[in-house]
């Protein structure tokens, strides 16, 4: 058994990095988004990891990555992502903010992934992360998904297991840190990652230069998406919520759930 | 259309990113530095960073914990990027800049984890630089992670216990003799050596050292590998109790080993029952500094440009959360970037980083350049007959004035014998300037950071680690030789012809520079360069006022001090030129676009301020030498008007007695002041040039006052991306 698997993974900037909605002639926008340190989407990001994994299980498979992304900015976190798992990029030039509508996200996602050569969908799994850190609608694989044609789908998916006989067993997020359980008689179908259970694979800059070969290229061709905000908003805002960034060290889980929990409870 | 005057002030968006840095450093076409770089910087901003956090800095010992870190360079590809692709590496070509890269990241949150991996070159170097085919293969090979799951590890051994080997290592006492010499055998020699403050010695399996020849029937010196199998002591000693870089192993290890001759690196031949190594030991460390210095004046260099961030931090958010200080009042969203200190200071310190910075890739990338082209001057001069060692360098030194005459009709070269000479030269001075400054001064300037963090910077758990990359930054400056070293090698390499008249035409092209963009202060810089050319060339022929030569290498009151100059000169030079790389590459990037101006204004005025500072120094520094040696004319001189004598000369120069100054009455009496004012041949040239560069400095003041609101309005994330 092996499969394409194609992951669809925008970039959003570093998330340490303070965020400030702006309005623009071209519409809303990220203040000096072009500017900040970009990083692959961290739900899609996980997702790449997983299908990078799977991959690996199983000989002859191969990963797609497809990104809508500013041209420029691709290729810098492609100097990290890249080093990290091997992938054949499709690279699209456009906007990766999370003020485009998704619905033209997925057509152009869908037209691309459609043009890949030897496409096989009796083979085709689609990853990507069940939302995004840009949008958080979690509404554009599964729109790309139904573009292509694929009915079975999953969304919050932490696990992934293929049985001897091609089946799988997928287990989804939901509510009170209990999963679904949910059987699929195989591909083709979406799986939209939550964060999985790998850990972010270290560097290679060998895997990196291998992968270049092929990613150079395909930036090169990256041909303009055609996907531009176009509606309109009335205003936009950050969250409400007071953020206060602390990196901790050598903490463990059940302390760091502590003081949250004390935190919760002093607010109230 | 010259851009004179500038009437909109565009402020600094962002911190700049890598996209800034790949094109100021040249790499922005080179993706397998761009991923070294990414790597070592996961390794630093991760794994190193948690080891410094949790106290792991604490120990002399070279503890598991920290030896993990070595596992995690296996891991990255950063013991690999010294490698050729024939012994398990991935770069192509010549490695300087990907070492200088990798010693950069690993250095901005640790100096300690960088020295450990570049430890581990250095060891190799001698084989990589010198060593036989055979010794290449296997010790290449044997550290290759990509080749063995346990790589072997090796440190580097010249420095030697009191009262030898330092900064001096002409003369060794580790020794080597043969003990045993069967016919139409390989000898075996027994190596007697000590080493004091040897890094990577905890671990290391095995050692490069230099020693002597203890045995008539072994030429010279050479440097020799050692093993730790090797029959014999090889004791490792115990740490050193070093207050610095402690996540690098320090040890003052003891040897006595018998090795067969195979082991002298680069090899020997046997001439009249003699051993004739092919190569004694100053040449190889010469061969191996040369290159491994630039890495640590670069750790240096990102030690300074990682403080400005957690300062940014700490200025901006100094005042939140007090009662009274609400969001929106000065206080709240300046804090102490209110003060004009704080943003003073802070832009010297940015401005020094940047300037380190530029200079060290500089180097970096000269030597990348230089690497082909000198196997192939080696090449030639083999084929020639010439050699190596002194008969090459006398027949180098006969196209001297060739390689001068091209430089001054501002011709290229295609020969590489020429191209040799021009580029070796420049690197001859950029290498010890680069060691010279940026750590030196690098470790003035860090303190200034440590100040700025007030009494949280003298702290463990201040955002950056500023304390120990301050205290560091002395071991950068020390070890691999110490300033002293390197303003030696400079008194000498800075007076090369060659050197000098690239020298000449570098203040042509900043005028041209400055004639476009004045507000770079690139004006200044010409003229401070014209004025250290100028006393150079005094110094050169001046006597003292005993009549003592001033410009010789035991005088190094006059040529250390010409040295520290220069390296001023270089630096900022080259943050010149880079930003000027910016200027023609950066507006094209998509991602700089948007930020453009202000990041452009930005970088010109710290090239302004970098200008002024060094037109300050190179005139005080010059002023001092070309004055200091003359003694204090007295009012007995004959320089020195009495007024009977002008009184007379008055008939024949109608107003002299008003003018002259310097008088002394008749009743003995002078003017209130030491002496009569200074003269001497020159004095009127330096005099105009002094002058010249005063006005020269105009705006720089200006430039920081507006690059101060740069600090204030740019952008900066959330918190440091790693632990503190
Ligand atoms: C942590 C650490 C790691 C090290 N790692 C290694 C290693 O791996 N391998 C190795 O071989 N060595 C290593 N060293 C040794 C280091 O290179 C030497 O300490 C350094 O070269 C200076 O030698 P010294 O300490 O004997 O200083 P000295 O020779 O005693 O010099 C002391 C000072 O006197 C002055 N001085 C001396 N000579 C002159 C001169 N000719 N002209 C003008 N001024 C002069 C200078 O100010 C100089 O700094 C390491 C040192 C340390 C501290």
């Amino acid at each position: 058994m092996s499969y394409q698997i194609v992951v669809c993974a925008g970039i959003v900037p570093d998330p340490l990095q303070t965020l400030e909605p702006v309005s623009t002639p071209q519409g809303p926008a990220l203040k000096n988004e072009a500017m900040l340190p970009a990083v692959l989407d961290p739900w899609a990001a996980h997702a790449l990891y997983e299908a990078n994994h799977l991959a690996k299980n199983m000989p002859g498979s191969k990963v797609y990555l497809v990104s809508l992304a500013p041209k420029a900015k691709l290729q810098q976190v492609l100097m990290t992502i890249a080093q990290k798992v091997s992938f054949e990029l499709i690279a699209l030039d456009g906007p990766s903010t999370g003020f485009t509508d998704s619905h033209d996200v997925a057509a152009a996602l869908a037209a691309a992934i459609e043009a890949i050569p030897g496409l096989d969908k009796s083979r085709l799994l689609l990853f990507g992360g069940w939302e995004s850190a840009a949008r958080a609608a979690g509404a554009t694989l599964s729109m790309t998904g139904e573009r292509l044609g694929i009915r079975e789908q999953f969304q919050g998916v932490d696990s992934l297991t293929v049985g001897s006989d091609g089946s799988f067993e997928i287990r989804e997020r939901v509510e009170g840190g209990k999963h679904l359980v949910s059987q699929c008689s195989g591909a083709p179908a979406v799986l939209g990652w939550a964060t999985g259970n790998l850990p972010e694979p270290p560097n290679s800059p060998q895997v990196g230069m291998q992968n270049m070969r092929t990613v150079m290229p395909a930036l090169q061709k990256a041909k303009p998406a055609g996907v531009a905000v176009t509606q309109q908003y009335a205003s936009v805002a950050l969250p409400k919520q007071q953020r206060s960034t602390r990196i901790v060290r050598d903490v463990a889980a059940a302390e760091v759930a502590r003081e949250l929990a004390q935190w919760i409870r002093g607010a109230h | 259309m010259p851009t004179t005057v500038r009437t909109k002030t565009a402020t600094l968006k962002t911190l700049p990113g890598d996209d800034v840095r790949q094109i100021m450093w040249r790499y922005a076409d080179r993706f397998d530095l761009q991923m070294l770089a990414t790597s070592a910087r996961a390794v630093a901003r991760g794994p190193v960073a948690r080891l410094v956090a949790s106290g792991a800095r604490n120990t002399h010992e070279w503890t598991p914990e920290k030896a993990s870190l070595l596992k995690e360079y296996d891991a990255s590809g950063i013991t690999a990027a010294f490698m050729d692709s024939a012994y398990g590496g991935y770069l192509e070509g010549p490695k300087n800049m990907a070492l200088s890269l990798t010693a950069f990241e690993l250095a901005w949150v640790d100096g300690g984890a960088a020295t450990a991996s570049l430890a581990g070159c250095l060891a190799l170097a001698p084989i990589h630089e010198r060593g036989t085919e055979a010794q290449r293969e296997e010790y290449m090979k044997r550290c290759s992670p990509a080749l063995n799951p346990e790589p072997a590890r090796g440190a580097f051994c010249l420095t030697e216990p009191l009262p030898y080997v330092g900064v001096e290592t002409g003369l060794l006492s580790g020794k080597v003799k043969i003990v045993e010499w069967k016919e139409g055998e390989e000898p075996l020699l027994e190596v007697n050596k000590r080493g004091r403050f040897i890094t990577n010695m905890g671990f290391a399996n095995f050692v490069t050292a230099a020693v002597e020849s203890a045995d008539p029937r072994i030429k010279g010196s050479c440097m020799v590998i050692l093993e730790e199998t090797d029959p014999g002591i090889y004791d490792r000693g115990g740490p050193t109790k070093k207050m610095v870089h402690q996540l690098s192993s320090t040890n003052d290890p003891v040897f006595q080993l018998k090795i067969p001759a195979s082991r002298i690196i680069g090899g020997y031949q046997v001439k009249d029952g003699v051993i004739v190594p092919h190569y004694d030991h100053a040449e190889i460390i010469e061969a191996v500094f040369r290159r491994t210095r630039v890495g640590v004046g670069l750790m240096t260099a990102a030690k300074l440009l990682s403080a400005i961030e957690p300062l940014l931090r700490y200025h901006r958010d100094r005042f939140r959360g007090g009662e009274s200080t609400t969001p929106g009042t000065p206080r709240y969203d300046l804090g102490l970037q209110q003060k004009e200190d704080v943003l003073h200071r802070m832009l010297e310190v940015w401005a020094t980083g940047e300037a380190a910075a530029s200079l060290g890739f500089a180097a970096a990338r000269i030597y990348d350049e230089l690497d082909p082209i000198e196997k192939e001057k080696h090449r030639i001069l083999t084929e020639q007959g010439t050699g190596r060692g002194m008969s090459a360098m006398r027949a180098l030194r006969k196209l001297e004035p060739d390689a001068v005459k091209i430089v001054k009709e501002g011709g290229s070269s295609d020969s590489p014998l020429i191209q040799y000479l021009l580029l070796d030269s420049v690197a001859n001075v950029l290498c010890p300037a680069t060691k010279l400054w940026n750590t030196g001064h690098g470790a003035n300037e860090l303190r200034e950071a440590v100040s700025l963090m007030g009494g949280y910077g003298i702290t463990e758990d201040c955002p950056g680690f500023l304390v120990q990359k301050w205290t560091d930054a002395q071991l950068e400056a020390t070890y691999e030789g110490p300033e002293a070293v390197q303003r030696r090698q400079l008194s000498a390499t800075m007076t090369n012809e060659v050197f000098l008249a690239q020298f000449e035409t570098w203040i042509r092209d900043l005028r041209a520079i400055a004639s476009r963009i004045p507000a770079t202060g690139a004006c200044a810089l010409a003229t401070a360069m014209q004025m250290w050319l100028w006393t150079l060339r005094h110094l050169q022929h001046a006597k003292d006022a005993d009549g003592n030569k001033l410009y010789q290498s035991a005088r190094q009151g006059v040529t250390f001090p010409m040295a520290d100059a220069l390296c001023w000169l270089m630096s900022a030079r080259q943050l010149i030129l880079d930003t000027m790389e910016l200027e023609a590459k950066g507006r094209d990037n998509p991602s700089l676009s948007e930020g453009f101006d202000g990041l452009m204004e930005f970088y010109t005025d710290l090239c302004s301020i970098q200008s002024a500072r060094t037109a300050g120094e190179v005139g005080r520094i010059c002023a001092e030498l070309v004055f200091g040696y003359n003694r204090h004319t007295q009012w007995n001189d004959e320089s020195c008007f009495h007024r009977q004598e002008l009184v007379t000369l008055e008939a024949i120069i109608p107003g002299i007695e008003a003018v002259a100054s310097d008088v002394v009455e008749d009743d003995g009496s002078h003017p209130s002041k030491a002496g009569p004012c200074v003269s001497f041949t020159g004095y009127a040239e330096f005099q105009a040039l002094r002058a010249k560069m005063d006005g020269c400095v105009t705006g720089s003041q200006l430039a920081k006052d507006r690059a101060a609101e740069s600090l204030i309005a740019v952008m900066i994330p959330a918190a440091l991306d790693y632990p503190a």
